[in-house]
Protein backbone atom coordinates (compact mmCIF):
# COMPACT_ATOMS: atom_id res chain seq x y z
CA UNK A 1 0.00 0.00 0.00
CA UNK A 2 0.91 3.73 -0.98
CA UNK A 3 0.42 6.63 1.73
CA UNK A 4 1.38 9.91 0.74
CA UNK A 5 1.38 10.82 4.07
CA UNK A 6 2.61 8.15 7.08
CA UNK A 7 2.29 9.13 10.21
CA UNK A 8 3.69 6.85 12.70
CA UNK A 9 2.14 7.66 16.62
CA UNK A 10 -1.67 8.46 17.84
CA UNK A 11 -1.61 11.19 20.37
CA UNK A 12 -0.55 14.94 20.40
CA UNK A 13 2.00 14.90 17.74
CA UNK A 14 -0.05 12.37 15.32
CA UNK A 15 -3.94 14.51 15.61
CA UNK A 16 -1.64 17.79 15.13
CA UNK A 17 -0.32 16.50 11.84
CA UNK A 18 -3.32 15.34 10.42
CA UNK A 19 -5.16 18.53 11.34
CA UNK A 20 -2.77 20.67 9.44
CA UNK A 21 -2.17 18.08 6.77
CA UNK A 22 -5.83 18.37 6.05
CA UNK A 23 -6.48 22.05 6.50
CA UNK A 24 -4.30 22.26 3.52
CA UNK A 25 -4.45 19.41 1.43
CA UNK A 26 -7.89 18.06 0.99
CA UNK A 27 -7.03 14.43 -0.61
CA UNK A 28 -3.59 13.27 0.17
CA UNK A 29 -3.51 10.00 1.30
CA UNK A 30 -2.88 9.88 5.03
CA UNK A 31 -2.48 6.67 7.28
CA UNK A 32 -1.55 6.58 10.68
CA UNK A 33 0.04 3.89 13.16
CA UNK A 34 -0.90 3.58 16.51
CA UNK A 35 0.12 0.80 18.97
CA UNK A 36 -2.42 1.84 21.29
CA UNK A 37 -5.75 0.45 19.53
CA UNK A 38 -8.05 3.36 20.94
CA UNK A 39 -9.48 6.68 19.07
CA UNK A 40 -7.39 9.77 20.04
CA UNK A 41 -7.14 10.11 24.00
CA UNK A 42 -5.90 12.42 26.50
CA UNK A 43 -2.65 11.00 27.81
CA UNK A 44 -2.83 13.48 30.70
CA UNK A 45 -5.91 12.35 32.05
CA UNK A 46 -4.70 8.94 32.84
CA UNK A 47 -4.95 9.82 36.26
CA UNK A 48 -8.39 11.13 36.09
CA UNK A 49 -9.17 7.65 34.59
CA UNK A 50 -7.94 5.73 37.30
CA UNK A 51 -9.49 8.04 40.06
CA UNK A 52 -12.58 6.83 38.07
CA UNK A 53 -13.61 10.75 37.72
CA UNK A 54 -13.34 10.26 33.69
CA UNK A 55 -14.29 7.74 31.16
CA UNK A 56 -12.63 6.98 27.87
CA UNK A 57 -15.45 9.22 27.01
CA UNK A 58 -14.25 12.02 28.71
CA UNK A 59 -11.19 11.47 27.65
CA UNK A 60 -11.55 11.55 23.93
CA UNK A 61 -9.19 14.40 22.41
CA UNK A 62 -11.37 14.76 19.93
CA UNK A 63 -14.99 13.74 18.35
CA UNK A 64 -15.41 9.94 17.10
CA UNK A 65 -15.84 10.72 13.95
CA UNK A 66 -11.90 12.09 13.89
CA UNK A 67 -10.09 9.53 11.42
CA UNK A 68 -13.61 9.71 8.58
CA UNK A 69 -13.83 13.56 8.86
CA UNK A 70 -10.25 13.86 8.42
CA UNK A 71 -10.15 10.60 6.01
CA UNK A 72 -7.41 9.08 7.86
CA UNK A 73 -6.81 5.58 7.81
CA UNK A 74 -5.93 4.84 11.17
CA UNK A 75 -4.21 1.16 11.76
CA UNK A 76 -4.43 0.77 15.35
CA UNK A 77 -3.02 -1.88 17.45
CA UNK A 78 -0.27 -2.42 15.37
CA UNK A 79 3.41 -1.88 15.74
CA UNK A 80 5.70 -0.35 13.54
CA UNK A 81 8.95 -3.02 13.12
CA UNK A 82 11.16 -0.99 10.64
CA UNK A 83 11.34 1.63 8.22
CA UNK A 84 13.50 1.58 5.04
CA UNK A 85 14.52 4.60 4.55
CA UNK A 86 15.96 4.07 1.24
CA UNK A 87 12.88 2.52 -0.41
CA UNK A 88 10.57 4.80 1.77
CA UNK A 89 8.59 2.22 3.34
CA UNK A 90 7.31 0.89 6.93
CA UNK A 91 6.80 -2.45 8.37
CA UNK A 92 4.27 -3.22 10.25
CA UNK A 93 3.89 -6.54 12.43
CA UNK A 94 1.01 -8.62 11.16
CA UNK A 95 0.04 -6.21 8.69
CA UNK A 96 1.20 -5.11 5.11
CA UNK A 97 3.96 -2.64 4.55
CA UNK A 98 3.27 0.73 3.24
CA UNK A 99 5.09 3.22 1.64
CA UNK A 100 5.42 6.82 2.24
CA UNK A 101 6.12 10.34 0.67
CA UNK A 102 6.60 12.15 3.73
CA UNK A 103 6.87 10.21 7.16
CA UNK A 104 6.13 11.57 10.57
CA UNK A 105 7.80 10.04 13.40
CA UNK A 106 5.71 10.80 16.61
CA UNK A 107 6.55 7.96 18.94
CA UNK A 108 6.80 9.47 21.66
CA UNK A 109 8.64 8.75 24.81
CA UNK A 110 9.11 5.61 26.95
CA UNK A 111 9.18 5.65 31.21
CA UNK A 112 12.70 5.45 32.25
CA UNK A 113 12.84 2.63 34.99
CA UNK A 114 16.29 2.56 36.63
CA UNK A 115 17.63 -1.13 37.45
CA UNK A 116 15.98 -1.91 40.69
CA UNK A 117 16.41 -5.10 42.43
CA UNK A 118 13.12 -6.77 42.24
CA UNK A 119 11.69 -4.39 39.54
CA UNK A 120 10.28 -7.64 37.95
CA UNK A 121 7.97 -8.34 40.57
CA UNK A 122 4.00 -8.50 39.97
CA UNK A 123 2.87 -5.41 41.35
CA UNK A 124 5.59 -3.09 39.81
CA UNK A 125 4.09 -0.75 36.73
CA UNK A 126 5.18 2.51 35.21
CA UNK A 127 2.30 4.87 34.59
CA UNK A 128 2.24 6.96 30.92
CA UNK A 129 -0.33 5.62 28.80
CA UNK A 130 -3.63 4.40 29.02
CA UNK A 131 -2.94 0.58 29.12
CA UNK A 132 -0.48 1.51 32.07
CA UNK A 133 -3.64 2.57 33.88
CA UNK A 134 -6.45 -0.02 32.94
CA UNK A 135 -3.72 -2.42 34.30
CA UNK A 136 -3.39 -0.60 37.32
CA UNK A 137 -7.32 -0.47 37.56
CA UNK A 138 -8.28 -3.80 37.02
CA UNK A 139 -6.21 -4.35 40.30
CA UNK A 140 -6.72 -1.62 42.37
CA UNK A 141 -9.42 -2.62 44.70
CA UNK A 142 -7.28 -5.44 46.19
CA UNK A 143 -4.58 -2.72 47.04
CA UNK A 144 -4.25 -0.98 50.29
CA UNK A 145 -0.82 0.32 50.20
CA UNK A 146 1.31 2.11 47.17
CA UNK A 147 5.04 3.57 46.91
CA UNK A 148 5.37 5.96 44.05
CA UNK A 149 9.24 6.36 42.94
CA UNK A 150 9.65 10.11 41.51
CA UNK A 151 8.34 12.86 42.68
CA UNK A 152 7.71 14.51 39.21
CA UNK A 153 4.37 15.67 37.89
CA UNK A 154 3.65 11.99 36.78
CA UNK A 155 4.18 11.14 40.19
CA UNK A 156 2.07 13.62 41.66
CA UNK A 157 -1.20 13.30 39.44
CA UNK A 158 -0.89 9.32 40.32
CA UNK A 159 -0.60 10.19 44.28
CA UNK A 160 -3.44 11.92 43.61
CA UNK A 161 -5.18 9.48 42.13
CA UNK A 162 -3.88 6.85 44.89
CA UNK A 163 -5.66 9.08 47.62
CA UNK A 164 -8.98 9.66 45.95
CA UNK A 165 -9.42 5.81 45.75
CA UNK A 166 -8.65 5.43 49.61
CA UNK A 167 -5.01 4.19 49.37
CA UNK A 168 -2.25 4.87 51.72
CA UNK A 169 0.80 6.21 49.48
CA UNK A 170 3.91 6.75 50.30
CA UNK A 171 6.17 9.18 47.65
CA UNK A 172 10.02 8.93 47.31
CA UNK A 173 11.76 11.80 45.83
CA UNK A 174 15.53 11.59 44.99
CA UNK A 175 16.03 15.02 45.46
CA UNK A 176 15.27 17.26 48.34
CA UNK A 177 12.07 18.44 46.92
CA UNK A 178 9.36 17.42 44.61
CA UNK A 179 8.88 18.42 41.28
CA UNK A 180 12.16 20.23 41.36
CA UNK A 181 12.61 19.78 37.31
CA UNK A 182 9.67 22.43 37.26
CA UNK A 183 9.79 24.29 40.50
CA UNK A 184 11.41 25.98 43.27
CA UNK A 185 12.17 24.41 47.03
CA UNK A 186 9.48 27.27 47.89
CA UNK A 187 6.71 26.53 45.12
CA UNK A 188 7.21 23.16 45.86
CA UNK A 189 6.87 23.25 49.34
CA UNK A 190 2.91 24.53 48.72
CA UNK A 191 2.61 20.97 46.99
CA UNK A 192 4.50 18.79 49.40
CA UNK A 193 2.60 20.62 52.16
CA UNK A 194 -1.01 20.22 50.84
CA UNK A 195 0.10 16.53 50.12
CA UNK A 196 0.95 16.03 53.85
CA UNK A 197 -2.21 17.36 55.06
CA UNK A 198 -4.00 14.82 52.71
CA UNK A 199 -2.07 11.83 54.44
CA UNK A 200 0.80 11.41 51.76
CA UNK A 201 4.37 9.84 53.29
CA UNK A 202 6.54 12.46 51.19
CA UNK A 203 9.80 11.53 51.68
CA UNK A 204 12.18 13.59 49.90
CA UNK A 205 16.34 12.53 49.43
CA UNK A 206 16.18 8.85 49.46
CA UNK A 207 15.18 6.35 47.03
CA UNK A 208 14.22 2.74 46.27
CA UNK A 209 17.19 0.59 46.44
CA UNK A 210 15.42 -3.01 46.14
CA UNK A 211 11.57 -4.13 45.97
CA UNK A 212 10.92 -6.57 48.14
CA UNK A 213 8.35 -10.20 47.64
CA UNK A 214 5.49 -11.33 50.28
CA UNK A 215 6.43 -13.87 52.46
CA UNK A 216 3.47 -15.75 50.79
CA UNK A 217 4.11 -15.09 47.65
CA UNK A 218 7.85 -14.18 46.65
CA UNK A 219 6.91 -13.03 42.75
CA UNK A 220 4.17 -10.71 44.15
CA UNK A 221 5.65 -7.01 45.63
CA UNK A 222 5.25 -6.88 49.44
CA UNK A 223 7.66 -4.23 50.23
CA UNK A 224 10.35 -2.10 49.46
CA UNK A 225 13.61 -1.07 50.82
CA UNK A 226 15.28 2.36 50.92
CA UNK A 227 18.35 3.77 50.42
CA UNK A 228 18.43 5.01 54.29
CA UNK A 229 17.43 0.72 54.90
CA UNK A 230 13.76 1.75 56.01
CA UNK A 231 11.56 -1.09 55.15
CA UNK A 232 7.42 -0.06 53.98
CA UNK A 233 5.18 -2.29 53.08
CA UNK A 234 3.32 -2.23 49.98
CA UNK A 235 1.15 -3.84 47.30
CA UNK A 236 2.04 -1.44 44.53
CA UNK A 237 5.25 -0.31 43.05
CA UNK A 238 4.65 2.70 40.55
CA UNK A 239 8.30 3.81 38.91
CA UNK A 240 7.40 6.81 37.75
CA UNK A 241 10.72 8.56 37.17
CA UNK A 242 10.61 10.23 33.66
CA UNK A 243 10.31 9.36 30.33
CA UNK A 244 12.74 9.72 27.45
CA UNK A 245 12.58 9.58 23.77
CA UNK A 246 11.63 6.17 22.38
CA UNK A 247 13.62 5.84 19.19
CA UNK A 248 13.86 2.20 18.37
CA UNK A 249 12.54 2.60 14.87
CA UNK A 250 15.55 5.00 13.92
CA UNK A 251 18.58 3.72 15.56
CA UNK A 252 21.23 2.53 13.65
CA UNK A 253 19.43 4.32 10.85
CA UNK A 254 20.60 7.31 9.11
CA UNK A 255 18.46 9.79 11.16
CA UNK A 256 20.42 11.50 13.37
CA UNK A 257 20.39 11.57 17.04
CA UNK A 258 21.71 12.75 20.14
CA UNK A 259 19.09 12.53 22.97
CA UNK A 260 16.36 12.66 20.42
CA UNK A 261 15.84 12.85 16.84
CA UNK A 262 17.27 15.96 15.69
CA UNK A 263 14.68 18.21 13.48
CA UNK A 264 15.22 21.78 12.31
CA UNK A 265 13.00 24.49 12.75
CA UNK A 266 10.96 22.89 9.98
CA UNK A 267 10.39 19.47 12.46
CA UNK A 268 12.52 18.05 9.48
CA UNK A 269 15.12 15.43 10.51
CA UNK A 270 18.16 15.40 7.89
CA UNK A 271 16.51 12.46 5.64
CA UNK A 272 14.32 14.20 3.30
CA UNK A 273 11.19 14.21 3.38
CA UNK A 274 10.95 12.53 6.93
CA UNK A 275 10.20 14.50 10.08
CA UNK A 276 9.38 14.28 13.72
CA UNK A 277 8.12 15.97 16.80
CA UNK A 278 6.94 15.48 20.18
CA UNK A 279 8.58 13.53 23.16
CA UNK A 280 11.20 12.17 20.83
CA UNK A 281 12.73 15.03 19.37
CA UNK A 282 15.03 17.34 20.09
CA UNK A 283 13.15 21.25 19.45
CA UNK A 284 13.69 24.21 19.84
CA UNK A 285 13.40 25.48 23.54
CA UNK A 286 13.17 29.84 23.08
CA UNK A 287 14.30 29.86 26.77
CA UNK A 288 17.64 28.24 26.50
CA UNK A 289 17.97 29.07 22.67
CA UNK A 290 18.82 25.46 21.97
CA UNK A 291 17.06 22.17 20.57
CA UNK A 292 16.28 20.12 23.44
CA UNK A 293 13.86 17.18 24.40
CA UNK A 294 10.88 18.54 26.07
CA UNK A 295 8.22 16.32 27.07
CA UNK A 296 5.35 17.73 26.89
CA UNK A 297 1.84 17.71 25.41
CA UNK A 298 1.21 21.42 24.31
CA UNK A 299 4.39 21.05 22.17
CA UNK A 300 4.10 17.74 20.79
CA UNK A 301 0.87 18.88 19.09
CA UNK A 302 2.26 21.97 18.26
CA UNK A 303 5.70 20.64 16.81
CA UNK A 304 3.09 17.34 14.76
CA UNK A 305 1.04 20.77 13.12
CA UNK A 306 4.25 22.50 12.36
CA UNK A 307 5.37 19.38 11.10
CA UNK A 308 1.71 18.98 9.00
CA UNK A 309 1.98 22.29 7.23
CA UNK A 310 5.49 21.46 5.87
CA UNK A 311 4.83 17.82 4.74
CA UNK A 312 2.43 19.32 2.79
CA UNK A 313 4.93 21.13 1.03
CA UNK A 314 4.12 24.77 2.41
CA UNK A 315 6.32 26.21 5.37
CA UNK A 316 6.23 26.88 8.56
CA UNK A 317 8.76 27.52 11.01
CA UNK A 318 8.47 26.18 14.94
CA UNK A 319 8.08 28.75 16.95
CA UNK A 320 10.10 26.83 19.90
CA UNK A 321 8.39 25.91 23.54
CA UNK A 322 10.41 25.98 26.87
CA UNK A 323 10.16 23.93 29.94
CA UNK A 324 6.10 25.23 30.77
CA UNK A 325 3.64 23.05 32.94
CA UNK A 326 0.23 24.42 34.32
CA UNK A 327 -0.55 22.22 37.79
CA UNK A 328 -3.94 21.66 39.88
CA UNK A 329 -2.88 19.28 41.75
CA UNK A 330 -3.66 18.95 45.81
CA UNK A 331 -5.61 22.03 45.30
CA UNK A 332 -2.77 23.94 44.59
CA UNK A 333 -3.22 25.81 40.89
CA UNK A 334 0.52 26.81 40.28
CA UNK A 335 2.10 27.39 36.49
CA UNK A 336 5.96 27.79 35.70
CA UNK A 337 7.70 28.56 32.84
CA UNK A 338 11.49 28.60 32.02
CA UNK A 339 13.96 28.92 34.08
CA UNK A 340 13.04 28.27 37.81
CA UNK A 341 16.32 28.70 40.07
CA UNK A 342 19.31 29.00 38.68
CA UNK A 343 22.68 29.42 40.13
CA UNK A 344 22.80 33.62 40.67
CA UNK A 345 26.35 33.72 42.56
CA UNK A 346 27.26 36.56 40.16
CA UNK A 347 24.47 38.39 40.32
CA UNK A 348 23.56 37.26 36.81
CA UNK A 349 19.60 37.35 36.85
CA UNK A 350 16.95 39.75 38.76
CA UNK A 351 14.96 37.75 40.68
CA UNK A 352 11.28 39.67 41.57
CA UNK A 353 9.27 37.58 44.03
CA UNK A 354 6.31 37.97 46.16
CA UNK A 355 5.37 35.69 48.92
CA UNK A 356 2.12 35.15 51.17
CA UNK A 357 2.57 32.38 52.89
CA UNK A 358 -1.04 32.80 54.39
CA UNK A 359 -3.28 32.52 51.22
CA UNK A 360 -0.65 30.23 49.36
CA UNK A 361 0.29 32.90 46.81
CA UNK A 362 4.10 33.33 45.76
CA UNK A 363 4.84 34.65 42.57
CA UNK A 364 8.95 34.63 41.31
CA UNK A 365 10.23 36.34 37.74
CA UNK A 366 13.44 35.97 36.79
CA UNK A 367 15.16 38.34 34.14
CA UNK A 368 18.06 38.80 32.31
CA UNK A 369 19.00 41.64 30.52
CA UNK A 370 15.85 43.09 30.83
CA UNK A 371 14.04 40.11 29.24
CA UNK A 372 11.78 37.42 31.44
CA UNK A 373 13.51 33.80 31.41
CA UNK A 374 11.66 32.54 33.95
CA UNK A 375 8.01 32.58 35.83
CA UNK A 376 6.78 30.71 39.25
CA UNK A 377 3.43 31.30 39.84
CA UNK A 378 1.55 29.77 42.80
CA UNK A 379 -2.13 30.57 43.77
CA UNK A 380 -2.86 33.81 41.39
CA UNK A 381 -2.41 32.10 38.21
CA UNK A 382 -4.52 34.36 35.96
CA UNK A 383 -1.96 36.46 34.32
CA UNK A 384 0.25 33.53 33.13
CA UNK A 385 0.19 34.31 30.07
CA UNK A 386 0.67 37.94 29.83
CA UNK A 387 3.91 36.78 30.87
CA UNK A 388 4.46 33.56 29.00
CA UNK A 389 3.99 35.90 25.99
CA UNK A 390 6.76 38.40 27.26
CA UNK A 391 8.99 35.51 27.32
CA UNK A 392 8.53 33.69 23.73
CA UNK A 393 8.37 37.48 22.00
CA UNK A 394 11.19 38.19 24.28
CA UNK A 395 10.24 41.91 25.30
CA UNK A 396 12.77 44.22 26.51
CA UNK A 397 11.07 45.13 30.14
CA UNK A 398 13.76 47.61 31.41
CA UNK A 399 11.69 50.47 32.35
CA UNK A 400 8.66 48.14 33.40
CA UNK A 401 10.12 46.13 36.45
CA UNK A 402 8.35 48.23 38.95
CA UNK A 403 4.85 46.58 38.64
CA UNK A 404 5.69 43.15 37.39
CA UNK A 405 4.35 41.43 40.11
CA UNK A 406 1.90 43.69 42.02
CA UNK A 407 -1.81 42.48 41.87
CA UNK A 408 -3.09 44.89 39.59
CA UNK A 409 -0.43 43.67 37.03
CA UNK A 410 -1.88 43.87 33.57
CA UNK A 411 -1.44 44.67 29.61
CA UNK A 412 -1.63 48.34 30.56
CA UNK A 413 1.72 48.16 32.61
CA UNK A 414 3.54 47.07 29.35
CA UNK A 415 5.27 48.17 26.58
CA UNK A 416 2.90 50.42 24.54
CA UNK A 417 3.72 49.09 20.88
CA UNK A 418 3.64 45.92 22.47
CA UNK A 419 -0.09 46.11 23.37
CA UNK A 420 -0.97 48.06 20.67
CA UNK A 421 -0.25 45.24 18.23
CA UNK A 422 -2.00 42.85 20.49
CA UNK A 423 -4.82 44.99 20.88
CA UNK A 424 -5.22 44.83 17.29
CA UNK A 425 -4.12 41.85 16.44
CA UNK A 426 -6.25 38.13 16.82
CA UNK B 1 -16.25 37.35 12.30
CA UNK B 2 -17.58 40.23 14.56
CA UNK B 3 -15.20 40.91 17.74
CA UNK B 4 -14.83 43.16 20.69
CA UNK B 5 -12.38 45.85 20.38
CA UNK B 6 -11.33 48.70 22.36
CA UNK B 7 -10.79 51.88 21.83
CA UNK B 8 -8.06 53.06 24.52
CA UNK B 9 -8.36 56.66 24.01
CA UNK B 10 -12.29 56.48 24.52
CA UNK B 11 -11.69 53.95 27.76
CA UNK B 12 -12.48 55.84 31.06
CA UNK B 13 -11.62 52.78 33.39
CA UNK B 14 -15.15 52.56 35.05
CA UNK B 15 -15.20 48.93 34.97
CA UNK B 16 -18.67 49.17 33.95
CA UNK B 17 -18.09 46.54 31.46
CA UNK B 18 -17.07 44.05 34.19
CA UNK B 19 -20.31 44.96 36.01
CA UNK B 20 -22.67 44.01 33.44
CA UNK B 21 -20.83 40.51 32.09
CA UNK B 22 -20.92 39.74 35.39
CA UNK B 23 -24.52 40.27 35.96
CA UNK B 24 -25.02 38.65 32.76
CA UNK B 25 -23.79 35.85 33.04
CA UNK B 26 -24.96 35.46 36.96
CA UNK B 27 -28.40 33.39 37.66
CA UNK B 28 -30.38 35.97 38.36
CA UNK B 29 -29.63 38.31 36.00
CA UNK B 30 -30.13 40.96 38.66
CA UNK B 31 -27.70 43.53 39.77
CA UNK B 32 -28.10 43.68 43.79
CA UNK B 33 -29.16 39.67 43.33
CA UNK B 34 -25.91 38.64 41.47
CA UNK B 35 -23.22 40.82 43.97
CA UNK B 36 -25.21 40.37 47.28
CA UNK B 37 -26.88 37.47 46.84
CA UNK B 38 -26.00 35.08 44.54
CA UNK B 39 -24.02 31.94 46.20
CA UNK B 40 -21.32 30.91 44.59
CA UNK B 41 -20.65 34.22 43.55
CA UNK B 42 -21.06 34.70 39.42
CA UNK B 43 -17.79 35.37 37.79
CA UNK B 44 -17.07 37.59 35.02
CA UNK B 45 -14.99 37.50 31.50
CA UNK B 46 -13.56 40.66 31.41
CA UNK B 47 -11.19 42.53 33.12
CA UNK B 48 -10.00 46.40 32.62
CA UNK B 49 -5.76 46.89 32.87
CA UNK B 50 -5.17 50.15 34.29
CA UNK B 51 -2.11 52.41 34.67
CA UNK B 52 -3.67 55.80 34.64
CA UNK B 53 -4.12 57.54 32.46
CA UNK B 54 -4.15 54.30 30.36
CA UNK B 55 -6.85 51.87 30.90
CA UNK B 56 -8.71 49.16 28.77
CA UNK B 57 -11.08 46.97 28.65
CA UNK B 58 -9.83 42.76 27.78
CA UNK B 59 -11.71 39.81 27.23
CA UNK B 60 -11.04 37.01 24.65
CA UNK B 61 -10.14 38.11 21.64
CA UNK B 62 -11.46 34.67 19.92
CA UNK B 63 -8.25 34.31 18.29
CA UNK B 64 -8.35 33.71 14.29
CA UNK B 65 -5.44 31.23 15.97
CA UNK B 66 -5.47 30.37 19.22
CA UNK B 67 -2.64 29.14 21.40
CA UNK B 68 -5.21 28.27 24.11
CA UNK B 69 -6.76 25.05 21.54
CA UNK B 70 -2.91 24.30 20.41
CA UNK B 71 -2.22 23.72 24.52
CA UNK B 72 -5.56 22.41 25.49
CA UNK B 73 -4.49 18.84 27.24
CA UNK B 74 -8.47 17.57 27.19
CA UNK B 75 -9.48 18.84 23.65
CA UNK B 76 -12.11 20.97 25.45
CA UNK B 77 -11.25 24.38 23.70
CA UNK B 78 -12.89 24.92 20.65
CA UNK B 79 -13.22 27.03 17.86
CA UNK B 80 -16.72 27.15 16.63
CA UNK B 81 -16.79 26.52 12.46
CA UNK B 82 -19.76 29.08 12.02
CA UNK B 83 -19.27 31.50 14.37
CA UNK B 84 -16.06 31.30 15.08
CA UNK B 85 -15.92 31.60 18.76
CA UNK B 86 -13.44 29.88 20.71
CA UNK B 87 -15.53 27.85 23.11
CA UNK B 88 -14.69 25.31 25.61
CA UNK B 89 -16.85 22.45 26.65
CA UNK B 90 -17.03 22.31 30.33
CA UNK B 91 -17.88 18.64 29.99
CA UNK B 92 -14.49 17.97 28.92
CA UNK B 93 -12.52 20.72 30.41
CA UNK B 94 -10.74 19.54 33.22
CA UNK B 95 -9.34 22.52 34.74
CA UNK B 96 -5.84 22.05 33.75
CA UNK B 97 -4.79 25.52 33.52
CA UNK B 98 -2.68 25.13 30.87
CA UNK B 99 -4.99 27.38 28.39
CA UNK B 100 -4.32 29.94 31.04
CA UNK B 101 -0.87 29.65 30.88
CA UNK B 102 -0.53 30.54 27.29
CA UNK B 103 -3.09 33.26 26.54
CA UNK B 104 -1.58 36.12 25.80
CA UNK B 105 -4.31 38.48 27.11
CA UNK B 106 -5.03 36.08 30.30
CA UNK B 107 -8.75 36.45 29.33
CA UNK B 108 -9.57 33.01 30.73
CA UNK B 109 -10.85 33.05 34.45
CA UNK B 110 -10.77 30.09 36.79
CA UNK B 111 -14.24 28.93 37.73
CA UNK B 112 -13.72 27.45 41.68
CA UNK B 113 -17.21 26.85 41.95
CA UNK B 114 -17.93 23.57 41.90
CA UNK B 115 -16.39 22.00 38.95
CA UNK B 116 -12.99 23.75 38.98
CA UNK B 117 -13.08 24.15 35.38
CA UNK B 118 -12.16 27.53 32.66
CA UNK B 119 -14.71 30.40 32.21
CA UNK B 120 -14.13 32.68 29.64
CA UNK B 121 -16.03 35.31 27.53
CA UNK B 122 -18.58 33.53 25.54
CA UNK B 123 -19.28 36.31 23.29
CA UNK B 124 -22.98 36.75 25.20
CA UNK B 125 -24.67 34.37 22.11
CA UNK B 126 -28.02 35.00 23.53
CA UNK B 127 -28.29 38.95 22.22
CA UNK B 128 -27.21 41.01 19.82
CA UNK B 129 -24.55 42.43 20.99
CA UNK B 130 -22.29 41.38 23.97
CA UNK B 131 -23.34 42.88 27.56
CA UNK B 132 -20.03 44.89 28.15
CA UNK B 133 -20.11 46.48 24.44
CA UNK B 134 -24.15 47.19 24.73
CA UNK B 135 -22.99 48.97 28.05
CA UNK B 136 -19.90 50.83 27.86
CA UNK B 137 -21.07 54.32 28.65
CA UNK B 138 -18.50 56.19 26.73
CA UNK B 139 -18.41 54.13 23.49
CA UNK B 140 -15.05 52.48 24.05
CA UNK B 141 -15.87 48.85 23.23
CA UNK B 142 -17.58 48.12 19.67
CA UNK B 143 -18.39 44.91 18.29
CA UNK B 144 -17.25 44.62 14.44
CA UNK B 145 -15.54 43.25 11.70
CA UNK B 146 -12.39 44.69 12.00
CA UNK B 147 -10.02 46.37 14.21
CA UNK B 148 -10.96 50.15 14.81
Amino acid sequence: MMSKYLIIGGSAGGIGAVEAIRRLDNDGKISLISEEPYQPYSRPMISDFLAGEATFDKMQFRPSDFWVKNKVKPILGRRVTSIDFDNRVVKIKESNEISFEKLLISTGGKPFVPPIDGSEKDGVYTFTNLSDAQLIKERIADVKDVVVIGGGLIGVSITEALLKLNKKVTLVELKDNILNLILDKTAAGFVEESMKKSGVNVLTDVSVEKILGRDSDDEKVGAVILTDGCKIACDLVIVAIGVVPRMELVEKSKVKTNRGILVDEYMATNVSGVFACGDVVEAYDFIVKENRVLALWPLAYLGGRTAGINMVGSKAEYPGGTVMSALKYFNVPIISVGLINPDNQNKTYDVITTLDHDNKVYKKLILKDDKLLGLTLVGDIEKAGIYYNLMKENINLRKYKENLVSEEFGLAHLPRYYVSELLKGS
Amino acid sequence: MQRIYVKEEYCMGCGLCEVHCIVKHSKSKDFVKAYRKESPKPIGFVRVDKSLPISFSIQCRHCEDPPCIIACLSGAMNKDEKTGAVTHDTEKCIGCWTCIMVCPYSAIKMDLKDKKIIAKCDLCPDIDTPACVDNCPNEALVFQEDPP
